[in-house]
């Protein structure tokens, strides 16, 4: 070994990443040709999936995923922004804090299959009820049981996000405001969180596309049903849980390919979510010259 | 760091060796497909397993999944309700045949307080799966049920939403029954359903219908049986109300049987034969040197595939599985015999 | 200072302090209850099922009340060596490139490639492991289960390798240099070491994160009823087991899918927990 070869080894792994990914995007790609062939566009806005007559376009599954994470948003939002707050700019004894942390990494560990599990369990009951005092249909699965879990699986990611832009927030920016006599509050909403709007933002981004690709809570707990969901008691199926009910079975060429497209299309709007997430906290970081 | 690698490429060695051995010492055989007989097929390979220390994994994925997988040559054999049509066998890599193993009865079942007995005829279960009925008080089902108080309740209907050969049987016998379904929705592993709500596989139905009231599902017997759910008394083609039961599903099966044992049980016209049942089939390559297969696989294959026409089925009709018809064995055993390694024949 | 102008103004934005207060605490609170009923309910349901049995047993045919699932803890144990196998050596070499290159546009790029590969959702893993292991080796396996969680583990564990090693401060480095090791060695012999706790740390996480990853296996390692240690063979795991025991209608499997998610959790939160501890040394 000497540095030439060293050099030589890791530019080897390094290539192997490249060709990972480059190998995913390639595959997806050539695998999704005959259906993308058969149905042209119509792939992306066709609202009938059917491997019967071998009609297959996506949109009820693009409008489930839309569906559930932009709900799933709307929840976790509020709430994760509060816990950031609480743990970024209220806590401030060292024992809670840590316990706070722990507390928020541990929801952020328990995989998704027993969210599932626990969705079934609990919130589908729930939701059950709900709907039959609204009057749908009480099956219990469906877009809102599966917007709630996706929200609670959110939650720590943002929080622990949003926490951390608030604690990067400059000291002296801080203390100023303070000497001037600013309330805590004024300068939480008036100081710390204008200047991590964008970090904040971004991690709300990078949340959203955590919650396009979440698979197999939303799986358990989404009804699948294919076709276009029109309420919140509705049944339906996103991209992941579409792909996840049906790869396995996918036998004719069309069907098969039609999946691969599916995923191609989940992978390009994660990485869409990802990059627009990832520039925003870039930007934000570096407002003050970090 | 590098003393790390090198015990760490040790551990490995040693993981695969164990593997390795494993894999040498226990003959295993992989198996996917259709969940409809899965409490049979798990039973059986339990006992096979105490029987000959031989491992069979079998995955209910669906039947189509199944296929799909033997297709892919990932599998030993693939299990299905739908057999393959004439128009698919190009997709196989090889010949491939279906060997039948049991026969079963898809049931109705359903999720409704105190757990009532119900009949239906077969345009009842058309129109509730078209979505035409919607309230389980409909005067439909009040009718053909005098004496029970049904709810107000909606009716959700379940359905698979993996491509299965228990929806293949089930929209054949609505197909047969109702013009409107075979012209609005049509007979398939997967059909575009009108109404309800998906689950995957038998148990994936049941387990859904045994937990919301209101629900209705297909599955097969066992599957209701096992968890004391309901089971709906259907009228049959001859006017005669039939309840699923060993009886009934074997008074479907009596008949003539195909060689290539192909044939499509659900609307028979045996006077006490239960409407809504199925043959189920394992599909194996005929000729077993594929993709470097061993002779030793393929041998043990086609032992397990004689065993399970034979003296496996003793364990089935605990369970509610009717047993294969003479004739039907018979044809199986004529094509297990047909299956070959380099082209000679495993059993003889 | 009560006639002061500023007092009555100071009162409103008393109040809106404490009000705002309040309206932060609340939430954040029913976040931690939630917590608290999750891991409840997970303890409370998955400790019923906890007996020898389901410790030491294999899967009963359908129906059948009894067994266990020790084919999943096997299997999933068997999964993740393969997977730290192939994702340590990886991630480790990775983010020694990007700390060699630090700055160039390769190293750049290279960083957006793996932030982006973090991104993409486990069942597309799955799918395309499928292609590239399982049907061309005609096989299932743990092998190819192995493969798809350590694709899942890389991007993490080299952002967070990459981080450690960045923390090393470059006087060592520097000094190493001065005193005429060459450059590989000293990268290898004292910054990897010194940044040992951090790459302990992501490897911890890294396996925490795979441990819990249904959708790649579902079609790489496929699952099995029987016990089995051939890597070349399907395996089960706990979270397919979850996923497949919970879907059915028997109550004895619904106790084990609770059972399976305890351990799960426990083993995912000992493994943070055991990081957490490390990191405070």
């Amino acid at each position: 070994m000497n540095d030439r070869r060293f050099n030589v080894l890791l530019s080897f792994a390094a290539l192997v990443i490249v060709f990972i990914f480059a190998g995913f995007l390639f595959t997806l790609v050539v695998q999704s040709l005959p259906a993308a062939k058969q149905e042209g566009a119509a792939f992306l806005y066709g609202s009938e999936w059917n491997p019967v007559t071998t009609r297959f376009g996506a949109l009820p599954f693009i409008i489930g995923t839309l569906m559930t994470s932009a709900i799933a948003l709307v929840i976790a939002i509020p709430l994760s922004l509060s816990a950031g707050i609480v743990m970024g700019e209220y806590v401030n004894s060292g024992w809670i804090r840590s316990v706070l942390n722990t507390l928020i990494n541990v929801l952020a560990s328990i995989p998704s299959v027993v969210f599932g599990l626990w969705g079934i369990e609990v919130v589908i009951p729930l939701v059950r009820k709900l709907a039959l005092l609204v009057g749908a249909p009480p099956y219990g699965a469906g877009i809102l049981s599966a917007s709630l879990v996706l929200a609670i699986m959110i939650i720590p990611y943002m929080s622990s996000m949003t926490r951390e832009a608030l604690v990067n927030v400059p000291a002296g920016l801080r203390e100023g405001a303070f000497a001037l006599g600013l309330t805590k509050q004024e300068v939480v909403t008036g100081i710390a969180l204008p200047f991590a709007k964008k970090s904040i933002f971004a991690g709300i981004l990078l949340s959203l596309g955590r919650a396009l690709g979440e698979t197999m809570a939303v799986t358990m707990l989404i009804g699948n049903a294919t076709r276009i969901p029109k309420s919140l008691f509705s049944l339906g199926n996103t991209l992941a849980s579409v792909i996840a009910s049906q790869f396995n079975e996918a036998a004719s060429e069309v069907h098969r390919s039609a999946m691969m497209g599916l995923a191609l299309i989940l992978l390009v709007i994660t990485m869409i979510a990802g990059w627009f997430g990832r520039t925003l906290m870039s930007k934000g970081m570096g407002a003050y010259g970090k | 760091m590098k003393r790390n690698a090198v015990s760490k490429s040790l551990v490995l060695l040693a993981l695969f060796a164990v593997g390795l051995t494993s894999a040498l010492g226990a003959q295993t055989l992989l198996g996917s497909g259709a969940t409809f007989p899965a409490p049979a097929y798990t039973k059986m390979f339990d006992e096979y397993y105490k029987l000959t220390g031989v491992r069979v994994n079998y995955q209910g994925i669906g039947s189509s999944g199944g296929l799909k997988n033997v297709q892919d040559r990932v599998v030993d054999f693939g299990g299905t309700d739908s057999f393959i049509k004439d128009g698919d066998f190009s997709k196989y890599p090889g010949a491939v045949v279906h060997i039948p193993t049991v026969i079963g009865a898809i049931v109705v079942t359903y999720n409704l307080p105190g757990n009532p007995k119900l009949r239906f005829t077969s345009d009842v279960v058309a129109n509730i799966y078209l979505g035409k009925i919607t309230r389980w008080n409909d005067k439909a089902i009040a009718d053909l049920n005098p004496n029970v108080k049904l709810p107000s309740l909606a009716i959700m209907p379940v359905y698979r939403s993996d491509g299965s050969g228990t929806t293949f049987n089930f929209t054949a016998y609505l197909s047969a029954v109702s013009a409107e379904w075979k012209s609005k929705v049509g007979n398939a592993n997967s059909v575009s359903w009108p109404v309800g709500q998906g689950a995957a596989q038998n148990a994936g139905v049941a387990g859904v219908v045994k937990q919301t009231q209101g629900t209705i599902g297909y599955v097969e017997l066992a599957y209701a049986n096992q968890n004391s759910m309901p089971v709906a008394t259907i009228k049959n083609s001859s006017g005669n109300w039939i309840d699923p039961s060993l009886a009934s599903t074997s008074a479907a099966a009596a008949g003539a049987f195909p060689a290539d044992t192909r044939i499509v049980l659900v609307n028979p016209d045996a006077r006490e034969g239960y409407p809504i049942s199925s043959l189920t089939w394992l599909v194996v390559y005929r000729e077993q040197n594929y993709g470097n297969r061993s002779r030793e696989q393929a041998e043990q294959l086609a032992k397990l595939l004689w065993w399970m026409i034979h003296d496996g089925q003793q364990y089935v009709t605990a369970l509610d599985y009717a047993t294969l018809p003479p004739p039907a064995v018979k044809a199986a055993e004529a094509i297990v015999k047909s299956i070959t390694y380099n082209g000679q024949a495993l059993v003889k | 200072m009560e006639n002061n102008v500023f007092a009555g103004q100071y009162k409103g934005r008393k109040r809106k302090d404490i009000l705002f207060r309040v309206a932060v605490l609340v939430p954040a609170g029913i976040v931690v209850a939630l917590l608290f009923l999750i891991m409840a309910q997970v303890v409370v349901n998955g400790g019923k099922a906890l007996n020898l049995d389901f410790f030491f047993q294999q899967q009963k045919p359908f129906g059948e009340v009894g067994g266990g699932i020790v084919q999943a803890i096997v299997g999933t144990l068997m999964v993740l060596a393969v997977a730290i196998v192939i994702a340590l050596p990886f991630s480790l070499l990775t983010s020694l490139y990007l700390y060699e290159h630090k700055g160039s546009k390769r190293a750049d790029g290279l960083l957006n490639v793996v932030n982006t590969l973090q991104g993409i959702p486990s069942i597309v893993i799955g799918v395309v492991i499928y292609t590239w292991v399982v049907v061309p080796l005609r096989t299932f396996s743990a092998f190819a289960g192995g493969i798809a969680l350590s694709i899942v583990m890389l991007p993490l564990m080299i952002s967070m390798i990459k981080e450690s090693l960045d923390m090393v401060p470059v006087s060592y480095l520097e000094a190493a240099l001065a005193l005429g090791v060459p450059r590989w060695r000293a990268v290898v012999e004292i910054v990897v070491p010194a940044a040992a706790s951090g790459i302990l740390e992501a490897t911890g996480l890294g396996i925490a994160r795979a441990t819990g990853e249904t959708a790649p296996l579902i079609f790489t390692s496929f699952g099995n009823p029987f016990l089995s240690l051939n890597f070349g063979g399907p395996v089960s795991a706990l979270p397919l087991v979850i996923y497949e025991y919970i879907k059915s209608p028997y109550d004895d499997w619904h106790q084990k899918a609770w059972g399976a998610a305890l351990l799960l959790v426990l083993f995912v939160l000992s493994l943070n927990l055991f990081i957490g501890t490390r990191k405070k040394r």
